[in-house]
C-alpha cells in the first residue's frame, strides 16, 4: 500500500550559542495509508519535534520528508501552510478551538483558508457533515464554553476532518480528559480509522497507545522500538462495559 | 479567505471589546472632528474675504503712487504725488487690452443737508468708474463725460450717506453742500458692504474728478488710477505694460525703484487671503496632531490585541492561514476602527461648525473635499499604525503561538 508518510534520514538540530542539540537524529520511517500509529516517549525524547515535523509546522534540518507523495522538506512557509490545510488534520491536547465562535464556525475554519474559494453554503454543509461524523450535529450552534471537554475535542476532530486530509495528527488528544471521556474520544478515532483514515497520535500514556495498531517509542531523538500493538483495546467494548456497570447491571467490583 | 469574511471577522473582534474599541476610536473621532471643524472655519473666513474682493469689480488693476523717500525720510503711501492725470490718459491711449481707465482723487469733507451733517470722503472719478467697479446705481444715474469736462457740481452717493444725511427723504435731485459748495444728488449707489480692509464702502460720495480738482482740493495729483482690462488672462500683460509706460513717463532709468505701485485684483485677493490661508493651515496642522495621537492609540490597542490573541493566531496558522491572511485580518481591524472613528469624527466636525456658525456667528464653510480627505486620511492612519502590529502577528511562529498561555 502507498505510504502516506515517508521520512528519510531526518535530523533536527537546534543551535544555542555554541551547543548543538539534536532533537531528532537520523530517523527514517514509513507510515502506510490506514495505519493508526502511536508515538510514545518521555519529555525530551524528541516526540514533539517529530510531531511538528510530520505536521509541517517545522522543517527538518536534514533529510527528506514525503507526505502523500509530495516532498515537503523544501517548501516555504506558505507552501507548508497549504499542505497543512489540505493534507493534515490537527487535534491538540488543549482542543484549541476559537472561543466565542460557534462549533460549526470552528469546523469551517480550515475551509476559510483553502486556496480555492468554497461557497459559504458548501462550507456549512461540509462542516455539519463533519460534526455529524463525530456525533455532534445537534450542538452545531453551541460555543466551546457551552460544551464539555469531550464535546470540544469532538469539535476539534470534526475540524480536522473537514478538508478530508490524508492524515489525522493528534497531540495528546486525551491529555485534558478524564478516563471515561478519553475512551469516548478513542472510540471516535477507532471508528474513523476503521473507515480508512490514517491517524498518528502522540501520547505518553500506555493505555491510550493500546488503542492504536502500531507503537513507536522514541528516546534521545531516535526511534527505540517500532512494534505492532498486541492485545489491542476496543474503546467501543470498554464504553459499553462501563455503561452496563453504571446502570447497575454489571458484577460488583 | 474572502475580504467580506475578513471584514466580518474584524467587526466581530471589535464588538467583543466594545468599550475598548470605542475609547480607541475616540482619538480618531476627536482628531477628524477637529480637522473638519477647523478647516470649515478657515474656509469660511477665506470665502468671506473672497466675497469682499469680488466687490472690487472685474479684471481690475489699481495703480497707487508709492511712498517717496528723500534723504532717508519716507513719506506715506501716496505722499509722493507722483501720479498725474496725464498718466491716466496715457495708459488709456497707449496700453493695449485696456477697456476703461478712471483717475481717482479724494478729499475728506463734511456734508450738509438741511440741519443734518455727515463727514465722509468725497472721491473724484471718471464716469467709467461705476462700470469698472461693477457698481450699480439703483436710483437716478451717473454723471456724463460732458459733466466731467464742465466740472459739474453733481454727486452720486453711497447708501450710508443717503441714510445718514437724508433719512427717509428721497435724496434724488436734492442739493447738499460739500465744503459749502452746493452739489445736486443725481444717483444713489447699490450697497456693497464692508471692504477687505474693514471699512464701509457705502460711506462715500462720488463726483467727477475734475470737480474735486477744481472746486474742492485744488490739487491735480491722483490718489489712484483704476483700470479695467479685457480679460483675466491679459492682466499680467497689462500690469507689465502699465509699469513700463509709467517708468518711461516718470523717467525712471536703470535700477531706480518705481514711484508707483501696480496691483492686479488677483494680487490684492492673494494678499487678503494669505492670512486666512495661514490660519486654515495652522488650525489644520494642530488638528492633525490629534489625529496622529489617535493613530498611536490604535497601534497600541492592536499590539495588545495581537498579544492577547497569540493562541488564536497560532491556530489559524496551523490550520493553513498564510502570513498575508493574518496580516490582512489585523490590518482590516485597524482600518475599520480608524475609518469608523473618521466617519463619526466627520459628523462631529460638521455639528461643531454648524453650531459655531449658528451661535457664535462665525462664517464656516465645509467643503466635500475636506470631508473626503479627512475620511481617507483617517483610513490611512489605520493602515499606517495598523501595519506594524499586523506584521508582528503574521510573523508569529505557529509552534510557539500554540504553546502561548
Amino acid at each position: 500500500m502507498a505510504s502516506v508518510i515517508q521520512l528519510d534520514h531526518i535530523w533536527k538540530t537546534y543551535r544555542t550559542e555554541d551547543v548543538e542539540l539534536h532533537a531528532v537524529r537520523d530517523v527514517s520511517l514509513q507510515i502506510a495509508k490506514g495505519e493508526f500509529v502511536a508515538i510514545m516517549g518521555s519529555s525530551g525524547s524528541g516526540k514533539s519535534t517529530m510531531m511538528n515535523i510530520i505536521g509541517c509546522l517545522d522543517r527538518p534540518s536534514k533529510g527528506t520528508y514525503q507526505l502523500d507523495g509530495i516532498d515537503v522538506s523544501t517548501l516555504d512557509r506558505d507552501g507548508l501552510a497549504d499542505i497543512r490545510n489540505q493534507k493534515i488534520g490537527f487535534v491538540f491536547q488543549g482542543f484549541n478551538l476559537l472561543t466565542r465562535t460557534s462549533a460549526v464556525e470552528n469546523v469551517e475554519l480550515p475551509m476559510m483558508y483553502s486556496r480555492t474559494t468554497i461557497p459559504s453554503r458548501d462550507m456549512r454543509r461540509r462542516a455539519l457533515k463533519a460534526l455529524d461524523m463525530v456525533g455532534l450535529s445537534q450542538r452545531a450552534d453551541h460555543h466551546p464554553n457551552q460544551l464539555s471537554g469531550g464535546q470540544q475535542q469532538r469539535v476539534a476532530i470534526a475540524r480536522a476532518l473537514v478538508n478530508e486530509p490524508a492524515l489525522l495528527l493528534a497531540d495528546e488528544p486525551t491529555g485534558n480528559l478524564d478516563t471515561r471521556t478519553s475512551i469516548e474520544i478513542m472510540e471516535v478515532f477507532q471508528t474513523l480509522n476503521d473507515q480508512g483514515i490514517t491517524i498518528i497520535m502522540v501520547t505518553h500514556e500506555h493505555d491510550i497507545a493500546q488503542y492504536n495498531k502500531r507503537c513507536l517509542v522514541m528516546r534521545d531523538g531516535v526511534v527505540r522500538s517500532d512494534t505492532p500493538v498486541v492485545d489491542r483495546s476496543s474503546a467501543k467494548a470498554q464504553r459499553e462495559a462501563l455503561e452496563v456497570h453504571a446502570a447497575g447491571g454489571g458484577p460488583k467490583a | 479567505m474572502t475580504s467580506l469574511a475578513t471584514l466580518n471577522l474584524a467587526l466581530r473582534a471589535l464588538q467583543r471589546n466594545k468599550m475598548r474599541s470605542i475609547l480607541t476610536m475616540l482619538g480618531i473621532v476627536i482628531g477628524v472632528g477637529a480637522v473638519v471643524a477647523m478647516v470649515g472655519i478657515g474656509n469660511g473666513a477665506k470665502s468671506q474675504v473672497e466675497a469682499q474682493i469680488a466687490t472690487l469689480g472685474q479684471n481690475v488693476i489699481l495703480i497707487f503712487p508709492s511712498s517717496y523717500s528723500s534723504g532717508g525720510v519716507q513719506s506715506g503711501i501716496g505722499g509722493a504725488g507722483t501720479l498725474k492725470l496725464e498718466d491716466a490718459k496715457a495708459i488709456e491711449a497707449e496700453v493695449p487690452d485696456v477697456v476703461a481707465v478712471s483717475p481717482g482723487t479724494r478729499v475728506s469733507s463734511q456734508l450738509n443737508y438741511g440741519n443734518q451733517n455727515w463727514s465722509t470722503s468725497v472721491i473724484g472719478e471718471a464716469p467709467e468708474y461705476f462700470e469698472i467697479r461693477q457698481w450699480e446705481i439703483v436710483d437716478g444715474a451717473g454723471f456724463s463725460e460732458q459733466e466731467v469736462r464742465s466740472a459739474a457740481k453733481v454727486a452720486v452717493i453711497g447708501a450710508t450717506v443717503a441714510r445718514q444725511l437724508f433719512g427717509e427723504e428721497d435724496p434724488l435731485g436734492q442739493i447738499m453742500r460739500v465744503k459749502h459748495v452746493p452739489f445736486q444728488v443725481i444717483g444713489v449707489l447699490k450697497p456693497k458692504g464692508t471692504s477687505v480692509m474693514g471699512s464701509d464702502q457705502d460711506d462715500v460720495v462720488i463726483v467727477p474728478y475734475t470737480t474735486v480738482m477744481k472746486r474742492l482740493s485744488g490739487t491735480t495729483n491722483l490718489r489712484m488710477i483704476s483700470v479695467q482690462c479685457t480679460g483675466e488672462d491679459r492682466m499680467a500683460a497689462v500690469v507689465d505694460g502699465i509699469t513700463e509706460l509709467l517708468r518711461q513717463r516718470h523717467r525712471l532709468s536703470g535700477d531706480r525703484e518705481n514711484d508707483f505701485m501696480v496691483r492686479s485684483q488677483q494680487e490684492i485677493a492673494e494678499m487678503a487671503t494669505a492670512t486666512s490661508k495661514v490660519l486654515t493651515l495652522l488650525l489644520g496642522a494642530i488638528a492633525s496632531v490629534s489625529l496622529i495621537v489617535g493613530g498611536i492609540g490604535i497601534m497600541n490597542i492592536m499590539l495588545v490585541s495581537v498579544t492577547e490573541r497569540t493562541r488564536e493566531i497560532g491556530i489559524r496558522i496551523a490550520l493553513g492561514a498564510h502570513g498575508t491572511d493574518i496580516m490582512r485580518q489585523f490590518l482590516i481591524e485597524a482600518v475599520t476602527l480608524s475609518s469608523l472613528g473618521g466617519t463619526l469624527g466627520i459628523l462631529l466636525g460638521l455639528a461643531t461648525s454648524t453650531l459655531l456658525s449658528r451661535f457664535a456667528g462665525w462664517p464656516t464653510l465645509t467643503s466635500v473635499n475636506a470631508i473626503v480627505i479627512a475620511f481617507l486620511f483617517s483610513a490611512a492612519v489605520g493602515v499606517f499604525f495598523g501595519l506594524y502590529p499586523a506584521k508582528k502577528a503574521a510573523a508569529l511562529d505557529p509552534i510557539d503561538a500554540l504553546r502561548y498561555e
